[in-house]
């Protein structure tokens, strides 16, 4: 029997690491530890009912387990054989508990191929990892095809960039095999920076051997002996597994020199990143890795010319990567079945934000968004209205309802006005502003910005003063103009995809809820009542019965009043935190 | 750029030149080092990056430029428990603003300072990737998930 933990950073942070101490020593105390293994797992992807604990062989899917609970599942489960039914997963439609996975809605309409082995194996232990196929794609390379063969099943996958760019991966790959020089390499870009995105850290924590199978699998294809990682340094877990892994590869000899015995040397090392979102832009990140500003360069020359150290460097993103063995191993034709015309096979999304399950999930290509956000995300928290999705990070757009039954590929999600990007979701309600939202991004643009070119500098500050303008109450029609028009300055001056997809937020909520930023210029009403410039706390006297907890609860005291007779809120003093109204039982305060 | 004037005690220099010694004392290493450095004395003051630049044989100016261009480096010592809120967009929109407001206005002091008594200092950060428990708020290595407003000065009453 296993015990399968999850030891994911989300499940860890809610004491994962206790509930797999304790399980080991009601199990040790049980004397049963030989027959009974504790393993801790990478992600399972279901952050929301995290820390989760899987049993095998019988697949019983346990979720938010407390520390405290592991006396009742050595006693009940392992040793009587009877399901806690207090930690099973309730449907919330039909309100019974559900035990294994395979039929929650969560995972009912996934397919696992990057992620295949996440939440299956001890990420720390190689021989779990080979088990389950890792090395054979790269034992099979080695001895069955030559580069060119295997670059061709990779063309014919038709797999593209997981990044967010979406470039064919084999024909990326054909370019930097046919330049000639006397050192390349191989890049993994593991600087996941788009807040909101946990897929690659998810990959690197629960699998890290696929990420290195492939990395020498495309060393191998392009004439590289060199691979690096670059990795951001604010994923210790990550990097910790990933050493341990290069570690067990080495004495496996399945890196190094002359990997088994097929007379290819390749090795891998780590480099770290020191948060800066622009490095996930490939010059940038080569430039980093030699210890320099994260700065793009104009392309051409592109990488795989002039890349790392002046020399043909090939650079991937980490699902990119993830999906390599299993295409060898499974045939192009297999991958190419899964997914739309242009955009073959699954991608990984994070679902965050205002939706019921929270959590990372692995799609085809071409599945709608109505399916991913209704279905698998279990539709929006506390019965709110879906009001829009954001993709694609601060370089992505926003949908609506409108665009809920577009199937998700590459070359829809841009028809779209959105974009891929990386595969972050993030899910907005009703009470969400949208010219907040922009705000937000382009908050996070200016921050980000490395100031190399002018309108990524200074235009995307103007952007950010307008919509602050326009969120306080005090914007024009006239800069709803200039708006637009700095924004397609931008996007056709800026010098790499930073600057050049940063407008792209403004531009979408412009599109799709022009409405709002014209309820900010002409009446100053935020309709979400989140622009606190915007609005007026209100307590109404009729309703109000003086029961002191709002002006108790108030953290700079601005409400005033006798117990039992109406209270009045200060406006000069009120910093609209909403304290009082969530205190408020009886309904009398609102927002003006 | 503020800064504080330190004086490097002999064996921290040494420490230093051990870090570059360990990177070869290549150029290309050069966050590497300062990672290093960073880990070792909680922040990288101007003396710090005087003997890195000199060591690794670059300007100071290069190493300036590095220290000021990364996020993760700080030329200001933290305080003794650094606070973190995520403001990334998961964080954003489950309120992770008002979060932060709350321990601006607790601490009186704004994102990136330091209380006077050197025991607590305010950060953002973007995304530590467990947006299942947004928002999410760390103080030194502990994460704290599904904070509220209400619940700041619960924990921060954990470190008094």
């Amino acid at each position: 029997m296993h015990l399968l933990v999850c030891g994911g950073t989300g499940c860890r942070a809610s004491a994962s690491d206790s509930i797999i101490e304790k399980l080991k020593s009601e199990i040790t105390a049980k004397g049963l530890q030989d027959e009974v293994q504790v393993i801790m797992t990478g992600c399972f992807g279901f952050c929301e009912k995290g820390p989760i604990v899987k049993i095998l062989p019988d697949n019983t899917f346990y979720t938010q387990v407390k520390p405290d609970d592991a006396a009742e599942i050595v006693a009940e489960h392992v040793i009587k054989g009877r399901k806690v039914n207090r930690l099973l997963y309730v449907d919330p439609e039909n309100k019974e508990h559900v035990s294994d996975s395979k039929h929650m809605g969560f995972y009912r309409k996934q397919i696992r191929i990057a992620l295949r082995n996440c939440g299956f194996i001890n990420p720390e232990n190689i021989d779990e990892a080979i088990a389950r196929d890792a090395y054979q794609a790269l034992g099979k390379v080695l001895a069955e095809y030559k580069p060119a063969e295997t670059i061709d099943i990779i063309k014919k996958s038709g797999l593209r960039g997981r990044g967010g760019g979406g470039f064919p991966t084999g024909l990326k790959w054909e370019i930097a095999s046919k330049n000639k020089a006397d050192q390349k390499y191989v890049v993994c870009n593991a600087d996941e920076g788009d807040p909101g995105a946990f897929m690659d850290r998810s990959v690197l924590e629960g699998d890290p051997h696929t990420v290195l199978e492939a990395m020498a699998i495309c060393g191998y294809c392009i004439g590289a002996t060199q691979g690096l990682i670059y990795i951001r340094a604010e994923y210790p877990l990550a990097i910790k597994r990933l050493k341990i892994a290069i570690e067990q590869a080495h004495e496996y000899g399945l890196l190094g020199k002359n990997i088994m015995g097929s007379g290819f040397d390749f090795d891998i090392t780590l480099r770290y990143g020191a948060g800066a979102f622009v490095c996930g832009e490939e010059t940038a990140l080569i430039h980093s890795m030699e210890g320099l500003r994260g700065e793009p360069t104009n392309k051409p020359p592109f990488p795989a010319e002039s890349g790392f150290l002046n020399k043909p460097t090939n650079v991937n993103n980490v699902e990119t990567f993830a999906s390599i063995p299993v295409i060898i191993l499974k045939g192009s034709e297999w991958f190419a079945s899964i997914g739309t015309e242009k955009s073959k096979g699954t991608k990984v999304f994070a679902l965050a934000g205002k939706i019921n399950n929270v959590g990372l999930i692995e799609v085809p290509m071409g599945t709608t968004l109505r399916e991913v956000i209704f279905e698998i995300g279990g539709g929006i928290k506390n019965g709110k209205k879906f009001k829009a999705v954001q993709t694609g990070g601060p370089s992505g757009g926003c949908l609506t309802e409108k665009h809920l039954d577009t199937p998700i590929d590459f070359d829809n999600l841009i028809a779209a006005g959105s974009m891929m990007g990386s595969g972050g979701m993030i899910v907005m309600d009703e009470d969400d502003c949208m010219v907040s939202v922009a705000k937000f991004f382009l908050d996070f643009t200016v921050e980000e910005s490395c100031g190399k070119c002018a309108p990524c500098r200074i235009g995307n500050k103007r952007l950010f003063e307008l919509l602050e303008r326009i969120t306080k109450g005090e914007g024009t029609m006239e800069d709803l103009e200039r708006l637009q028009n700095l924004c397609k300055v931008i996007k056709d001056t800026a010098l790499c995809g930073l600057g050049q997809t940063s407008p792209n937020p403004i531009l979408s909520t412009m599109d799709n809820f022009y409405n709002e930023y014209l309820a900010h210029v002409n009446d100053k009403k935020c309709p979400a009542g989140q622009c606190k410039s915007l609005m007026k706390y209100v307590i109404d006297p009729e309703a109000c019965v003086g029961c002191t907890a709002c002006a108790r609860n108030c953290p700079v005291n601005a409400i005033s009043g006798e117990r039992k007779k109406p209270h009045l809120i200060d406006t000069a003093i009120c910093i609209k935190c909403g304290a009082c109204i969530e205190k408020c039982k009886f309904n009398a305060i609102s927002i003006k | 750029m503020s800064h504080i004037k330190v004086e490097l005690k002999k064996e921290q220099v040494a420490k230093l030149k051990e870090i570059c010694k360990s990177f070869n004392n290549e150029a290309g290493e050069l966050i590497n080092v300062l990672h290093k450095s960073q880990e070792t004395f909680g922040y990288l003051p101007a003396e710090v990056q005087e003997i890195i630049a000199k060591e690794l044989n670059i300007s100071v100016a290069k190493v300036y430029g590095v220290v000021t261009f990364y996020s993760f480096f700080t030329m200001l010592p933290k305080g003794q428990h650094p606070i973190s809120i995520c403001t990334g967009t998961a964080c954003y929109v489950r309120g992770a603003e008002k979060v932060l407001d709350e321990f601006k206005r607790i601490l009186e002091v704004k994102v990136g300072e330091t209380t006077p008594d050197g025991k607590f200092s305010l950060s953002c950060l973007r995304c530590v990737g467990a947006c299942g428990l947004a928002p999410v708020v760390s103080v030194g290595e502990k994460i704290y998930g599904r904070v509220s407003p209400d619940g700041v000065k619960d924990i921060l009453k954990e470190y008094e």
